[in-house]
């Protein structure tokens, strides 16, 4: 059995995963009537129309995107790779943090988790969302996307199964697929709550289809724990691979800057850092607005922080490693690449991403700055534009300049880049509200399992 | 005079550790065809009426073997036998540049028998069964514990099995109409 999450409170000063109070009632009612009986307030009608307005400036790009081609971003020989790979990268790598609570977590038993993996989750599906719409539109001919799979075709020709774009065709469509299998075969027991307690017709009848007549048996908890703890077990090695066969596009190239063999672990490990910061940057107006701290405690707080101190500080160490091996290598390319960063025409960005990746997060040491959420949301974002720009000077900073000095150039963005970006974020915005308002944004009955009653005492074992 | 035919009787518990002391009982006095209904896992109550093991791991190891054999069948077939390309004298079937296309269908192969496998194993979707006629049956998702003793169980003698059921103390005893 898991190991009672009440007896380490009374062990240590720390917060508790949950309040005391709660029973197994309080827990659903708490839960679900966010959904079903809290009227829409103008809060949240405001912040979704702040995500739909942008969402419809995504529209208007790729519209325009679709008119004109790609031409309308910065893109062109050297940095071929612009504002798309960055945004790319950048959303799939914040996707990561919800497989790492939901699947790793688990694994590692940590019941902590059950507070927050729900919507780390739907923020993975959202992400990973975002981030697969950038290297489509990037293709050029988005509408014919579908090229990328090996499907028999009258061109009679195949997919090149020896490049790293290729694989990361599979990885992405892989980790999308097992997420979404994930969240949704986590949200079915919670269908059945909403199904069973909601009041209007429509309610219980969307609810009741989705739930697909769960009922609780002891035999179906049986079946679904097992697939629910292997589906954990595939998901943890899939996060892993992800994130590296993002960094295969990069390091398979001979280019400065990509070829090295730090990039798997540094890329998940950066991956992890921005996901936990984005967790964060949700967790905390949700559990202020929604008054939620009793669930989601200065606990999941101080522990998300942890986990980007650790991975900030292995992000770090891919910079010190990228730096050390352009000199310890001796070659003249590598050995510019690295020059070309820190004093070249991006050298502003460079010292902006090592303000914002290795030392706005070192205040993180200190257990004050973990306890203040202000503080808290604050590094978050800056650590969110840290990961972004590290991206960014990833891909446009090797690129813009590499063998030949004929063929340097330099890549600013456009209008397009900027508005496509921004659109994808409100697109997240949005994604993320209608999830809050429509489904349990907490998992209810692993919410329970957290309850000292729900353990079977000794004598009926 | 005939009563019409029921799906079974159901018990219902107020905390898990009855509904498991009660399972057991049941398990004990003959019962098999029987289910207890919880608003989360317990481990205990699914191995107290004797459903110990899941099938649902066996299921996962043949879609991930059948995904992973057929990840590498479709990259070697496509590479090597139905369009290959000789660059330079290079090896047609490349193995190691097809391992991670291999590992992600695995994954994939694996993780969709999961679920589907695990839904199949518990026959869902199944819009209608007798237990939702019974109307405190709703707080099964919230903080109530039944435990149903069907009408099929060879034991099951509905005078005699609602005595049964009454003496484990429950808080109310209900017949199931089909």
């Amino acid at each position: 059995m898991a190991e009672d999450p009440t007896v380490e409170v009374t062990r240590t000063t720390r917060a508790p995963v949950l309040a005391p109070g709660h029973t197994f009632a309080t827990v659903t009612d708490k839960i679900s009537a966010i959904v079903l009986s809290r009227r829409t307030t103008i809060g949240w009608m405001l912040g979704f129309g702040v995500g739909l307005t942008f969402t419809m400036v995504f529209l208007l790009a790729v519209s325009y995107l679709v008119v004109k081609g790609v031409g309308i971003w910065g893109i062109n020989i050297p940095v071929a790779w612009g504002f798309a790979i960055v945004n790319f990268v950048w959303w799939i790598g914040i996707g990561h943090a919800g497989t790492l609570i939901s699947a790793i977590l688990l694994l590692l038993n940590q019941p902590w988790r059950n507070s927050i993996n729900r919507f780390a989750e739907a923020m993975t599906l959202f992400a990973v969302m975002c981030a697969g719409m950038f290297p489509l539109l990037h293709l050029g001919r988005p509408w014919l996307f579908y090229w990328l799979f090996p499907y028999p075709n009258t061109m009679q020709v195949w997919p090149q199964f020896r490049s790293p774009l290729v694989w990361d065709v599979f990885a992405v469509s892989t980790y999308f697929t097992v997420s979404l299998m994930f969240w949704f075969v986590g949200l079915i027991p919670d269908l059945g709550t909403l199904r069973d307690r909601a009041h209007s017709r429509f309610a219980r009848a969307t609810y009741g289809f989705l739930a697909m007549g769960w009922r609780g048996s002891a035999r179906h908890w049986k079946n679904y724990e097992s697939a629910y703890l292997l589906l954990a077990g595939l998901a943890t090695p899939l996060v892993v691979s992800v994130h590296t066969v993002v960094s295969f596009d990069f390091a398979i190239s001979i280019l400065p800057g990509w070829h090295t063999t730090i990039f798997p672990p540094y890329f998940v490990a950066g991956a992890i850092y921005s996901g936990f910061a984005m967790v964060l940057v949700i967790a905390i107006p949700i559990r202020k607005y929604y008054g939620l701290g009793d669930m989601i405690t200065m606990r999941h707080l101080d522990n998300s922080a942890k986990i980007m101190l650790v991975t900030g500080l292995i992000v770090a160490y891919g910079y010190f490693i990228e730096t050390f091996m352009a000199w310890y290598r001796h070659n003249d390319f590598d050995f510019f690449m690295i020059q070309n960063r820190m004093h070249g025409p991006y050298a502003p960005l460079y010292l902006a991403l090592m303000l914002c990746n290795v030392a706005a997060p070192q205040v993180l040491w200190f257990r004050r700055v973990r306890q203040n959420v202000g503080a808290l949301f604050a590094i978050s974002i800056v650590v969110l534009v840290g990961m972004w720009l590290e991206r960014f000077i990833i891909v446009v900073t090797s690129l813009h300049r590499d063998f030949l000095t004929s063929s340097w150039g330099m890549y600013y963005p456009t209008r397009w880049d900027w508005l496509t970006f921004w659109g994808s974020v409100g697109f997240f915005t949005m994604a993320m509200y209608l999830f809050i308002r429509f489904l349990p944004m907490i998992s209810i009955f692993e919410m329970r399992t957290l309850l000292p009653e729900a353990e079977v005492e000794a004598g009926a074992k | 005079m005939t009563r019409a035919p029921i799906f079974g009787l159901m018990a219902e518990f107020e905390s898990p550790t009855e509904l498991a002391l009660a399972a057991r009982k049941a398990y004990d006095e003959g019962y098999r065809k029987m289910d207890a209904y919880s608003p989360f896992p317990i481990e205990e109550v699914s191995e107290a009426i004797g459903f110990g093991h899941s099938r649902v791991p066996l299921v996962v190891l043949v879609g991930g073997l059948l995904g992973g054999a057929g990840g590498y069948l479709m990259q070697y077939w496509i590479s090597a036998l139905n369009y290959p390309i000789n660059v330079g004298g290079r090896p047609l079937n490349s193995w190691p540049a097809f391992i991670v296309v291999t590992f992600e269908m695995t994954i994939l192969g694996a993780a969709l028998f999961a679920v589907f496998g695990m839904l199949a194993l518990n026959r869902l979707p199944m819009p209608y069964h007798p237990t939702f006629n019974v109307g405190r049956f709703a707080f099964a998702s919230k903080d109530r514990f039944f435990l149903c003793i069907e009408a099929a169980d060879p034991r099951f003698d509905r005078d005699g099995t609602e005595g049964f059921l009454q003496s484990l103390g429950p808080k109310q005893v209900s017949e199931v109409p089909h």
